[in-house]
C-alpha cells in the first residue's frame, strides 16, 4: 500500500487508541500487510464452531427463523458457479425455482395458505437442501463409488468419477439430485461446501442467512439446540413446532436413521412437500429378495410336482 | 426527515438497529422490513426470541407479515387515522406515561390564543393561504413567545417576521402548567384535535376492526412504561405520500406520550431505502441543505450576507446556537484561504436557491426546456421515478446527458429502448439528447464509506481494481474538477463568482495508484474537520469556531478521524455476548458516537434509571458527570438539577434546564405539538391521499391543504371516488430486487429469483373480474398502461369500510425494459404530486384500473388521455 501525501498516515487505523486487534469475532486483517486467517478460524467466528475432519458436521434449518429472502440460495449459486436457468415467472408464490436439482441445490419454498374466514393467511417459508441422510440411498445405490461419505460426515458426489448412471436419482427418497443434461450429463447435488470446510470456512448458505435460520454445526450439538428450541416454542404455545429428520424420528425412518441436515417445521411435513416416513431402496431389497426367493422356492416345488406328477 | 427532526431535534433514526433485540414490542408500518432490510430484520428476530410481541402494519399480508404476530391489514394511506385513533386512545384513558411527559415533553406548554385547530376550521389550520397553499406559522407560536424549528427551517411565509422574536426566548421560560389543566396548554389541544379519532372512525377510515384496533393499543400500553418499551420501524411505506411527514410525526407523538424515546428497546427507527440513504442525506444530495443539516442560502429567505443567513437560521437557545461555528468551519473547509472575515469567508460563492428544486420539479424544467444538461450518478429514474414515462419524454429535450453507472439501464437508452419509441411516440433520428455513458465502480471496487440507517458510518475498503475504464465517483468527481478549473483558469473576468466558485474550492486531495485516485479518506478527514494552523484534526464538534481557526466538512462527523490516520468508521469490535450491548467500538456513529439519541430520557429527571432493566445512561452525582453504556447525548457535566437563570439571558444549553433531553430542540423538549417547522400543520390531521376511493371521513378538507398538484396535461389526475378507477394502488419492492433494478435485474442469480413484473391481487377481486393465477392484466391509470401477470393471492385481502370494499391492487415497481428480469414499469402509472416540507411524490397510495389480458395495441397506446382502458376494452 502506498505512502500518501500530505494527509498523513490515512491508510492504516483500524482501531481506536490503547486497543489491540482482538481475536474475538469479526477478526480484523489487513490482507495487504497480514497473513490471512488461518484455516479453521473464519467458521468458528461466524457459527461458532471451528472445522475440524473426522468430526460430524450438519444443518439445523430453523424455519420459524427464516424471512424467505433466498440470500441461502443466491450465496450457494454464486459461490458454487450454478448457472441461473430458471428465468421464467411461474406464478407460484414468490418460488421461482420450483425444486432442487442440479442447478438449485438450496431451494426456498413458499408455501402459501388460505386460513378460515376471517383469520390471517399462512406463509410459511422453508430453505430445503440435501439431507445429507446418515444412511443415504444415493451413496447406497452409487455403482461407481462416486458418492462418498467426507470427513466431515457429509455425503459428497465426485464429479470426476460419476458417470452420469442415474441410480442415485431414485434412490434419494428427498428427491435431491437430478441429472445436467445440458451440460456434463453428470448427476449434481449440494457438496456442503466441501472446498468452503476444507478452508475452514462455513457452508456459503448457512453464512449469508441474515436470521440464523440456517446453523451449521457439529451434527450433536445442533440436536441438542434444536431440541432446546422446540421445547421453548412449546412453551410459547406452538405446539405444532416439530424436529424432522431427528435420529428415528419422522424423516429418518425406514433405515435412513437420521438427517444430517434437518428441520424445525412448523406444520405436518406433508405440507412442506417433505415425506414423513422416508423409505431407503435398500430396504426394499430384503423383502423384494425374500419375495423373489419364495416365489422361486414356490415355483421349484410347482414345476417339481408337476413335473413328478406327469411321470406317474 | 423533518417529521423526526421537527419532534426530536434530529432527521435520523433515534435509534440502533441491534437495539430493537431489548424491545418489548415492536410494530413495523410503512415497511416490508423483513423483505427490505433483512439483515435488521435479524434484531426484531431476536427480539421475538426473547417473547416479544411483533406487529406489522400493511395493506399487503407479506414476508413480514408471515413473521409477526399480528398483521393489522391497512388501507393504502390512511395511517394518520389509525395513529391518531392509537393517539386518542391513549389520551382519552389517560395511558401516558406522565412523569415522562411533563417534563421531557412540551405537553405542558402553553399555545397562543389565536391558534385554531382543525377542529374549529374543518380540516385547516389557522394561518391558511388558499392561494398560496400555505399557512403562516404565527398563530402556531407558544403564549407570546415563538420559537424556530430545529435546524431545518423551511420557508414559511413569516419566517421573516417571527424569527427575530426568538432573541426573546433568552429572557423568559415559555408558559407553562404543569398540571396540564389549562384549556390551551398543549395536551388538552391534543385531546381535542384527536378525539374524533375514535376506534369507530378508525375502523371506518382505514378498515381495521374495533377489536383488533383494541387489541393492538393494548398490547402498545402494556409494552410501556418504566419496565418495559416498545419500539416503531418505518420506511418509504410512511414517507411517499402527500402526508407523509405528518405520519411520522404521528408516531413521534405516540411514542413521546409512551414515553419511549431515548430508551433501551424504544425509539423511531427511520429504515432508510439504500445502504447510504442516512449518508447522502448528512452530506447530502438534496437541493436544500448543505453538509449535516445546515441551510442552503435561498433567495426567498433573508440570506442576503452571512449575518442575516446566521440571524434566520441559529437559534439564540438549544444546541443550535452553534449554528455560526459549523457554517464558517464549513466554508472554511471548502475555500480555505480564499475564505476570510472580510469578505464574509466567501459565503457568497454558495447558490441560492429560488424555489422547489427537487426531483418532479427538476424534471418538469427538464421537460420544458429550461435544464440543458444532466449528471445522472447511481439512478434509474426511467424505472424509479414517478409517472416515469413523462420523465423519459423530459429526457428527450436535453443537449446532453451524461450516465455513470454499472450497467447501462432504462434511463440511459431512453432513446432507443424505451415504450414510447416502440410506440412510435418518439424516434430516435429526432431526439437530440447526446447520451455519455460511463462506466462506474461498484462498492467492492472503491474506497468509501456507507453511513447506515442508524447513523453509523462503516468504512469500506477496495478489494478488487474496477475493470477497464470503470472508475469511482471520487475519481470521477475530482478529475472532472480539475478540468473545469483548468478551463475556467482562462475566464477574462478572473475576480468573477463563477470563477472564483471552482478556483477558491480547496480541491487538493493527495492522489494515489497508476489511476490517479483521490484517497478517499483524505476527504473523511476533511469532513471531520481540523484546526486551520497546524492541521490538526478537531476531536469534537465542540472544538469547531466561528472564527476561521477550523475547518470541517460536516460537523456531525467531527470525531469520526479523530487523530490523524485513525479512522473510527474502520472499528470492527463488538461488545461481547454478555453485554453492554451498544457496541460503540463497532464503527462510528453520529453525533460523538451516540448509539441512542436524546438517551438523557433514559433516566429520569433525577438522573436514575427508570427501571434496572432499562438503565442506559445516568447521572453519577459523585463524579458530576453522566456515564452509562452509551456516549451521553447531552452535556456531560450538567447536572439533573440545573435551571437556568432568566435574570442573566442564558443562550444556547444554559437556557435549557437539567432534565431537557432534546438538546437540539429551542425549549429542549419533544415536541408533541410542532410550533414551527412545517407547512402542513402543527399536528398532523387525516387527508386522504390526492386520489382516493373515499371522501375524507374526518374532515370537509378532503387532501393536504399544501400539497402539490402538478396541473399539467401530461398529468391527469383521478377524482375523488372515480368509478373508472375503482382500486388502490400501492407499490412496494422485492427482496429480490434493488430499487431501479441496475443493482440486481442485471445479475442472473438475482434476476432468476424475481423475473418478471407482476401484480398481487386479492382472490375476490380476481373472481369479480375473471383473472386466473398467472394471466396477465392490464393495470392503467389516466396517465399510463402497464400489463403485468397476475399473482392471485390469500395474502391481499379487500378492505371493508363503513359497508363498502375496497380492492387493494399492489405491484413491485423494479420492473423495465431491458436487463434481465424485465416488465412493464409500475411508476409509469404514478401522477406528478409533492408533499409540502420535502417534496416527495405519493407512490404508496393513488387509484387504478385493471382488467384481464394484455394491454391492448399494445405498443401504440397514447400515454395521456382519460379513460384509455375502458375504450379499449370495448373496443
Amino acid at each position: 500500500m502506498s505512502e500518501t501525501e500530505g494527509a498523513g498516515e490515512v491508510r492504516h487505523g483500524p482501531f481506536p487508541s490503547g486497543q489491540t486487534p482482538s481475536r474475538e469475532w469479526p477478526f480484523y486483517y489487513d490482507y495487504a500487510t497480514e497473513c490471512p486467517p488461518p484455516p479453521g478460524i473464519e467458521a468458528e467466528k461466524t457459527s461458532g464452531y471451528p472445522v475440524r475432519p473426522g468430526e460430524d458436521y450438519g444443518f439445523f434449518t430453523d424455519t420459524t427463523l427464516c424471512i424467505g429472502c433466498k440470500a441461502c440460495e443466491v450465496a450457494c449459486k454464486e459461490w458454487n458457479q450454478l448457472p441461473a436457468d430458471h428465468i421464467e415467472w411461474r406464478a407460484t408464490s414468490y418460488d421461482q425455482t420450483r425444486s432442487l436439482g442440479h442447478s438449485t441445490w438450496r431451494h426456498v419454498k413458499f408455501i402459501e395458505q388460505r386460513q378460515a374466514e376471517g383469520e390471517r393467511p399462512r406463509w410459511l417459508f422453508q430453505s430445503d437442501i440435501c439431507k445429507h441422510c446418515a444412511h443415504a440411498g444415493c451413496l447406497e445405490a452409487c455403482p461407481t463409488g462416486a458418492i462418498v461419505r467426507t470427513e466431515y460426515g457429509s455425503v459428497l458426489i465426485q464429479q470426476d468419477v460419476c458417470n452420469g448412471c442415474l441410480y442415485c436419482i431414485p434412490s434419494c427418497p428427498f428427491g435431491v439430485i437430478t441429472l445436467d443434461r445440458e451440460s456434463d450429463a453428470k448427476a449434481h447435488k449440494c457438496t456442503f461446501c466441501y472446498d468452503r470446510l476444507q478452508d475452514g470456512m462455513e457452508p456459503a448458505c448457512a453464512k449469508s442467512c441474515p436470521t440464523d435460520s440456517i446453523q451449521f454445526g457439529p451434527i450433536t450439538q445442533l440436536r441438542a439446540r434444536a431440541q432446546a428450541r422446540v421445547e421453548a416454542l412449546h412453551d410459547q404455545g406452538f405446539p405444532e413446532a416439530q424436529l424432522y429428520g431427528d435420529p428415528g424420528g419422522q424423516g429418518a425412518t425406514n433405515g435412513v436413521e437420521a438427517l444430517n441436515s434437518f428441520f424445525l417445521l412448523m406444520d405436518h411435513p406433508n405440507v412442506y412437500g417433505l415425506p414423513e416416513a422416508p423409505k431407503l431402496p435398500a430396504r426394499q431389497v430384503a423383502p423384494g429378495l425374500l419375495t423373489s426367493l419364495a416365489a422361486g422356492v414356490l415355483l421349484i416345488g410347482a414345476t417339481a410336482a408337476a413335473l413328478l406328477g406327469s411321470r406317474r | 426527515m423533518p417529521g423526526l427532526g421537527t419532534s426530536f431535534g434530529r432527521g435520523g433514526a433515534t435509534t440502533a438497529q441491534w437495539d430493537l433485540q431489548n424491545a418489548q414490542c415492536i410494530v413495523i408500518e410503512g415497511s416490508s422490513m423483513a423483505e427490505n432490510h433483512p439483515v435488521a430484520y435479524r434484531f426484531v428476530m431476536k427480539a421475538k426470541e426473547r417473547g416479544a410481541t411483533i406487529i406489522h402494519v400493511d395493506p399487503r399480508f407479506s414476508r413480514t407479515s408471515s413473521l409477526a404476530d399480528l398483521h393489522v391489514p391497512i388501507r393504502p394511506g390512511s395511517d394518520i387515522a389509525w395513529l391518531g385513533g392509537l393517539i386518542n386512545y391513549v389520551l382519552q384513558n389517560d395511558l401516558y406515561f406522565r412523569e415522562y411527559v411533563i417534563p421531557y415533553t412540551n405537553a405542558a406548554s402553553i399555545v397562543s390564543e389565536d391558534f385554531e385547530d382543525t377542529e374549529d376550521l374543518d380540516g385547516l389550520f389557522s394561518g391558511y393561504d388558499p392561494e398560496e397553499r400555505r399557512h403562516q406559522v404565527d398563530t402556531w407560536q407558544y403564549e407570546g413567545q415563538p420559537v424556530p424549528a430545529p435546524g431545518y427551517n423551511p420557508v414559511q411565509l413569516s419566517t421573516q417576521e417571527h424569527i427575530p422574536q426568538t432573541e426573546s426566548l433568552t429572557e423568559k421560560p415559555i408558559p407553562r402548567d404543569e398540571t396540564l389543566q389549562h384549556p390551551r396548554c398543549v395536551l388538552q389541544i391534543l385531546k381535542r384535535h384527536f378525539a374524533r379519532y375514535t376506534p369507530e372512525m378508525v375502523a371506518k377510515t382505514c378498515g381495521i376492526p374495533e377489536e383488533l384496533f383494541h387489541q393492538v393499543a393494548r398490547v402498545l400500553v402494556e409494552n410501556s412504561g418504566r419496565e418495559r418499551t416498545t419500539a416503531w420501524c418505518y420506511a418509504v411505506g410512511w414517507t411517499q405520500h402527500t402526508k407523509g411527514v405528518q405520519i411520522i410525526r404521528a408516531a413521534a407523538i405516540l411514542q413521546l406520550l409512551l414515553g419511549n424515546i431515548g430508551r433501551p428497546g424504544g425509539g423511531i427507527l427511520a429504515l432508510r431505502g439504500h445502504a447510504t440513504i442516512q449518508g447522502s442525506t448528512d452530506i447530502p444530495t438534496l437541493y436544500d441543505m448543505l453538509p449535516t443539516y445546515l441551510g442552503q442560502p435561498s433567495a426567498q429567505k433573508k440570506h442576503e450576507h452571512l449575518e442575516e443567513y446566521i440571524q434566520t437560521e441559529q437559534s439564540p437557545t438549544g444546541w443550535w446556537v452553534n449554528y455560526p461555528k459549523y457554517i464558517v468551519s464549513l466554508l472554511k473547509a471548502w475555500y480555505g484561504d480564499a475564505a476570510r472575515e472580510e469578505n464574509e469567508y466567501c459565503f457568497d460563492h454558495l447558490p441560492r436557491i429560488t424555489g422547489d428544486h427537487s426531483q418532479l420539479p427538476m424534471t418538469m424544467a427538464i421537460h420544458d426546456g429550461e435544464i440543458q444538461g444532466l449528471f445522472l450518478m447511481g439512478q434509474n429514474p426511467a424505472v424509479g421515478g414517478q409517472h416515469a414515462g413523462f420523465i423519459r419524454k423530459a429526457l428527450a429535450s436535453l443537449d446532453w446527458m451524461v450516465v455513470r453507472d454499472g450497467f447501462e439501464h432504462e434511463t440511459a437508452a431512453f432513446w432507443y429502448a424505451s415504450p414510447e419509441v416502440r410506440r412510435g411516440e418518439m424516434d430516435p433520428k429526432q431526439i437530440k439528447t447526446e447520451v455519455f455513458l460511463l462506466p462506474a465502480a461498484l462498492a467492492g471496487e472503491k474506497d468509501g464509506s456507507f453511513t447506515n440507517t442508524h447513523r453509523l458510518v462503516q468504512w469500506h475498503d477496495k478489494a478488487v481494481e474496477a475493470p477497464g475504464d470503470a472508475r469511482g465517483e471520487p475519481w470521477f468527481m475530482y478529475h472532472l474538477g480539475m478540468r473545469l478549473r483548468k478551463l475556467y483558469a482562462q475566464d477574462p473576468e478572473p475576480e468573477s463568482i463563477r470563477v472564483r466558485q471552482l478556483l477558491d474550492l480547496t480541491w487538493s486531495y493527495p492522489l494515489e495508484g497508476e489511476r490517479q485516485e483521490p484517497v478517499v479518506e483524505s476527504v473523511l478527514q476533511e469532513i471531520n474537520g481540523y484546526h486551520v494552523t497546524d492541521r490538526k484534526p478537531v476531536q469534537s464538534f465542540e472544538d469547531l469556531q466561528d472564527d476561521g481557526s477550523t475547518a470541517c466538512g460536516g460537523w456531525l462527523y467531527c470525531g469520526v478521524m479523530p487523530e490523524p490516520g485513525v479512522n473510527l468508521a474502520r472499528n470492527r469490535l463488538p461488545d461481547p455476548v454478555e453485554g453492554p450491548g451498544t457496541h460503540r467500538n463497532w464503527g462510528y456513529a453520529w453525533p460523538s458516537n451516540r448509539r441512542i439519541l436524546y438517551n438523557r430520557a433514559s433516566a429520569d429527571p433525577d438522573g436514575k434509571p427508570w427501571s434496572e432493566q432499562k438503565r442506559l445512561v445516568w447521572w453519577d452525582p459523585e463524579q458530576g458527570v453522566w456515564t452509562g453504556n452509551d456516549n451521553p447525548d447531552f452535556p456531560r457535566e450538567k447536572a439533573p438539577d440545573y435551571r437556568p437563570d432568566w435574570s442573566r439571558n442564558p443562550r444556547g444549553m444554559d437556557a435549557h434546564p437539567g432534565t431537557a433531553p432534546f438538546i437540539m430542540i429551542a425549549d429542549g423538549l419533544g415536541w408533541l405539538y410542532a410550533p414551527s417547522g412545517l407547512q402542513d400543520g402543527p399536528l398532523p390531521a387525516h387527508y386522504e391521499a390526492v386520489e382516493s376511493p373515499v371522501r375524507n371521513p374526518l374532515y370537509g378538507q378532503q387532501i393536504s391543504p399544501t400539497c402539490q398538484v402538478y396541473h399539467r396535461p401530461e398529468n391527469p389526475i383521478h377524482a375523488v371516488d372515480d368509478p373508472a378507477y375503482p382500486y388502490v394502488v400501492t407499490s412496494y419492492r422485492l427482496t429480490e430486487h434493488h430499487t431501479g433494478g441496475t443493482m440486481s435485474r442485471w445479475i442472473p442469480w438475482l434476476a432468476e429469483m424475481q423475473p418478471e413484473a407482476f401484480v398481487e391481487i386479492s382472490e375476490e377481486l380476481a373472481a369479480e373480474k375473471g383473472i386466473e393465477n398467472g394471466d396477465w392484466v392490464t393495470v392503467y391509470t389516466a396517465r399510463a398502461e402497464t400489463e403485468m401477470r397476475a399473482l392471485v393471492t390469500p395474502r391481499i385481502q379487500p378492505l371493508h369500510l363503513d359497508g363498502r370494499t375496497v380492492h387493494v391492487v399492489a405491484m413491485p415497481w423494479h420492473y423495465g425494459y431491458i436487463g434481465l428480469a424485465q416488465g412493464d414499469v409500475a411508476n409509469d402509472l404514478c401522477s406528478l404530486v409533492t408533499s409540502p416540507n420535502i417534496s416527495i411524490h405519493e407512490a404508496k397510495a393513488f387509484t387504478c384500473n385493471l382488467r384481464p389480458g394484455r394491454r391492448a395495441n399494445a405498443e401504440n397506446t397514447p400515454v395521456g388521455h382519460a379513460g384509455n382502458g375502458e375504450r379499449n376494452q370495448r373496443s
